[in-house]
This record gives C-alpha cells, sequence and structure tokens, in this order.
C-alpha cells in the first residue's frame, strides 16, 4: 500500500503540493488526474525518491520512505515515463532488461535478452525490434518499449507517467488497453497520471484528482460523472468555465 | 530607491556574482568529491568504462596528433628565427622537445580533448537530462554518478596522459621534419639533440598534467551535463559552460603545477 500523508513541496515561490494525502491499496490501479503543472509528476517523482519532499510522509507497505536508502526499495517499482525515457545508446533489448544487466538480479546476457523479448512480446512487438535502437522506433512503439521495461523485472509497483502523451487516438486505446490488461494480470499496485480522460476509464479503479496542491476529489472511476465534485465536473467535461481557471 | 541604495546597486551586483560563483565552486568541489568517493566503491561499470575510453582515447588521437604536428614544427620554426637574434639556431631540437613535453603537449592536447569531450559529455547527459533518461536510470536502481560519471572520469584520467605522451612525439616529430626539411639540420644530430636533452621527468610531468586535465575534462562535462537546464537551450548552455570551465580550470592547474614541478 502507498500511503501520503500532507506532503508538500515548494520549487522557490512555487508551491507545487501544499498538503496531499493519498492512499493507494495493493493491487489497486489509482488515477490521478489533473491540468498541467498541477504537479501530478512531482507528486510521482517524490514517491520516487527523484525529488525530495518539503514535508509530510510517504509510507510504502507500512515503512516510511523520505530520506531513507531507495536503492533495494526502487527494485520493486516500475516506471513508464512520458517521453519513454529509453536509453539512445542501447538497443531495445537492452533497454528492456538493463535491470537484468546490471542491477542487483543480475542475470546471463542470453538469459536477459529473452526475458526482453519475451516482454516485447506482451506488449505487440516482434522479436526483431530487439536489436533495433530507439530512434528507430515510432512514438507508439516507444512507448511500448518502455512499457515493456517497465514491467520486466515483474515489479509490484507500476507508475505510468502520461502514457498516451504524443500517441494517436488508436495508438492511445492500444497502450491503456495493455496497461489495464498488464496490471490485472501482475496484480501489481498502479498509479497512473493523465489528462486524457479516455486512459482514466481504461485503466483507473480509482481516480484521485489534484488541483492547487491539494487532492480535490477521490473515488471509484464509476463515481467520476456524478462526483458532485466542481473541480472534477469542469475537469472531465473540458469546461472553460468553473473553479478552475483557464489560463494558469 | 534612495541615492544611496542607487549607488550602492553595482556593489550589491558584485555582491551577488561572487556569491553565485562561491556556490558554483562549492556545488563542483561537492561534486568532484562525491565522483572520487564513487570511484573506489562497487558497483564499477566495466563496459561503460571500456567504452568511454574509445571515445575519449582512441578518437582523440587524430585531432590531438594533427594539434601537435603542427605546434611542433611552429615551434621549430620561432626558436629558429628567434634563437637567430643571438645566435643559437642550434638549440632548436632541445627547445621543442622541452616545450612539447613540458607545456605545448599537455597543454594544447588537453585543451583540443576539453573541447572535443567535454562538450561530447556535457551535451549527451544534459539530453539524457531533459529526456529523463537521469530520472530512468535512478528508478533502474542505478546510481547516475557511478553509471554515468565514473567511467567517464575514470577513463579521461588514464586516457589524456597517454594522448599526451602521443602528442609530445608527434610534435617533437613535427619539429624534426621542419628542422630536417626546411632548416636545413642534419637529420641524426637532431634526433641526438632531442634524446639525450630529454629527461624522463620532462615527459612524466607533462603525463601527470594530462592526468589531472583528464579529470577536469570528463568532471566539468558531467557537472554541466548533469545540471542542464530544461530544453535545447539548456543543453546547449551546459555544454558551452563545460568547454569554457574545462578550458580555464586546465590553463589554472597548469600555472599551478608548473609552480609546484618546476619552481627553483
Amino acid at each position: 500500500m502507498i500511503e501520503l500523508r500532507d506532503v508538500h513541496k515548494a520549487f522557490g515561490q512555487n508551491r507545487v503540493l501544499r498538503g496531499v494525502n493519498l492512499t493507494v491499496p495493493d493491487g489497486e490501479s489509482m488515477v490521478i488526474i489533473g491540468g498541467s503543472g498541477t504537479g501530478k509528476s512531482v507528486l510521482l517523482k517524490c514517491i520516487l525518491g527523484l525529488v525530495e519532499p518539503d514535508s509530510g510522509q510517504i509510507i510504502v507497505d507500512g515503512s516510511e520512505v523520505i530520506g531513507t536508502d531507495r536503492s533495494g526499495f526502487l527494485d520493486r517499482f516500475g516506471m513508464l515515463f512520458q517521453g519513454g525515457a529509453l536509453f539512445d545508446s542501447l538497443t531495445v533489448w537492452q533497454n528492456v532488461s538493463f535491470r537484468m544487466l546490471h542491477g542487483a538480479e543480475k542475470r546471463p546476457r542470453d538469459e536477459a535478452r529473452e526475458i526482453a523479448i519475451g516482454k516485447l512480446r506482451r506488449v505487440g512487438l516482434k522479436a526483431e525490434v530487439a536489436d533495433m535502437f530507439p530512434a528507430e522506433l515510432s512514438g507508439g512503439m516507444q512507448k511500448r518499449v518502455g512499457l515493456a521495461r517497465a514491467i520486466a523485472a515483474d515489479p509490484e509497483i507500476i507508475f505510468f507517467d502520461e502514457p498516451t502523451t504524443g500517441l494517436d487516438p488508436i495508438m492511445a486505446g492500444v497502450i491503456n488497453d495493455l496497461i489495464r490488461e498488464i496490471v490485472t494480470e501482475m496484480g501489481a499496485t498502479a498509479m497512473t497520471i493523465t489528462h486524457d480522460m479516455s486512459s482514466v476509464h481504461a485503466i483507473a479503479d480509482k481516480v484521485a484528482m489534484l488541483h492547487e496542491g491539494v487532492i480535490q476529489w477521490t473515488g471509484p472511476v464509476s463515481d467520476l460523472e456524478n462526483s458532485g465534485n466542481a473541480f472534477v465536473d469542469q475537469f472531465i467535461h473540458g469546461r472553460a468555465e468553473g473553479p478552475i481557471e483557464a489560463v494558469r | 530607491m534612495s541615492a544611496v541604495e542607487t549607488l550602492l546597486l553595482p556593489v550589491a551586483a558584485i555582491g551577488r556574482s561572487t556569491l553565485a560563483f562561491l556556490a558554483g565552486v562549492g556545488r563542483m568541489a561537492l561534486f568532484a568529491l562525491a565522483t572520487v568517493s564513487h570511484i573506489l566503491r562497487p558497483p564499477f561499470y566495466l563496459k561503460e568504462f571500456l567504452h568511454s575510453l574509445m571515445q575519449i582515447g582512441y578518437f582523440s588521437l587524430p585531432v590531438v596528433g594533427m594539434t601537435a604536428l603542427f605546434t611542433g614544427g611552429a615551434l621549430a620554426l620561432q626558436i629558429y628565427a628567434g634563437g637567430a637574434r643571438f645566435n643559437a639556431e642550434s638549440v632548436v631540437p632541445q627547445i621543442v622537445a622541452i616545450g612539447m613535453a613540458r607545456e605545448l603537449g599537455p597543454v594544447l592536447g588537453g585543451l583540443m580533448v576539453a573541447a572535443r569531450v567535454a562538450s561530447s559529455i556535457a551535451a549527451e547527459i544534459g539530453t539524457m537530462k531533459v529526456t529523463e533518461q537521469i530520472d530512468a536510470l535512478v528508478t533502474l536502481s542505478t546510481n547516475p554518478m557511478k553509471y554515468l560519471t565514473v567511467p567517464r572520469v575514470l577513463a579521461a584520467t588514464l586516457a589524456v596522459p597517454v594522448l599526451v605522451a602521443a602528442g609530445d612525439s608527434i610534435g617533437i616529430f613535427g619539429g624534426y621534419l621542419v628542422g630536417v626539411n626546411r632548416l636545413d639540420f642534419n637529420a641524426a644530430a637532431y634526433l641526438h639533440n632531442t634524446v639525450n636533452f630529454l629527461e624522463n621527468w620532462d615527459v612524466i610531468s607533462g603525463m601527470i598534467k594530462g592526468a589531472v586535465f583528464g579529470f577536469i575534462i570528463a568532471l566539468m562535462g558531467c557537472y554541466y551535463g548533469m545540471n542542464s537546464g530544461r530544453g535545447a537551450q539548456g543543453v546547449g548552455r551546459a555544454t558551452k559552460a563545460a568547454v569554457v570551465a574545462a578550458s580555464v580550470l586546465i590553463l589554472a592547474s597548469n600555472y599551478l603545477l608548473t609552480e609546484l614541478f618546476f619552481s627553483a
């Protein structure tokens, strides 16, 4: 279980997170929605330790993680980055099996390659892609490789940062379906941040709305249309009028 | 704003710049200390180290070699012309040898490698930063300092002295070519004078300088790459800053090392 208690983070005068409280139970797929620049990515990075919160607690499976050595802790995580964040200098299979080639659970090269090809197949890519470089792939293929890398070590917790950004609607649907299937199949706890409502409906068990540095609403995806929350209503219907200022 | 405050504005600006400069020096020093401490602790990324060794060492050889060749030739011409003023034309082989081994080989080699390598490292790591590849490394339980910085710094520290030694030889050969073909020196006498005059310490001191310069070059590339700003402009600035900082530090450390090695 992931628990955030009163998490604050500011960059200079810009107070991005102003007391975030959120609980994600084991095996649940939580989607965090919110406009651009509201701190969704910062929230994920705080949990991963890429950004150090100013105050508050982040508890994963009962253990406080802020200020601790996260090397072992991160072995349990997989992350799909918005732009893929694939390593340009490595081939696709080396990207996917990076942890198996370098990490504490290092495996023989042939075995790591086989596992990588298996994961690539799982995300709908052929084995021939394995020896290509990321620059040779389309945006959709890069996302799939990123997804394969995120699930390569069978993590207990997977984060997805804007998984469908920059993809056409069909490819976005494919990625959404893949994420849902994989999360269900692996029984992993998932946190996704997006402002794509098709992703929300495809991926989420529960939804949380982040705005002005706090969680404004949280509930099951089935309650999203009838949340009774003005922020959520404005956001999911894409209205210019409402409590969320259109110009930020 | 009062007149006194207006008058103090330039002083405040100097103060801000000084504090920013000192903070930058402090951050750089901490980065250097962290790099050295990681060099001594596992895990070690041998493949990345060997790759960096090729990129920094082997592929810099043509540019260092060409620089040394022309510098050696020009040096021979200058010493011959200058020496003619007091009938000392015959010292060309000795001065070319000592000049290349002690100063021009390491400094010009270091500056050329700085231009080629510090820029390349800063651009590569800076791009990795803005495309979240550094964050990805962390989420894959890999310390970017160990995976990116340590192999490059170690490779440059080991490769640049070898490049300097190669540059010394090529530079001396450049002087020899000009001396024999343009200035009518006897080939055997030129070589004899060069070999007899050079001492081991001349070459070794140049190689020690090369090691220090190599460390500086890779460190600046990594530091500015890791601290790159956002977007293409941020990477461009990081690249420029890495080359400028590496070049200035090479020249400053060259003076300090020369003072240390050769002051009476």
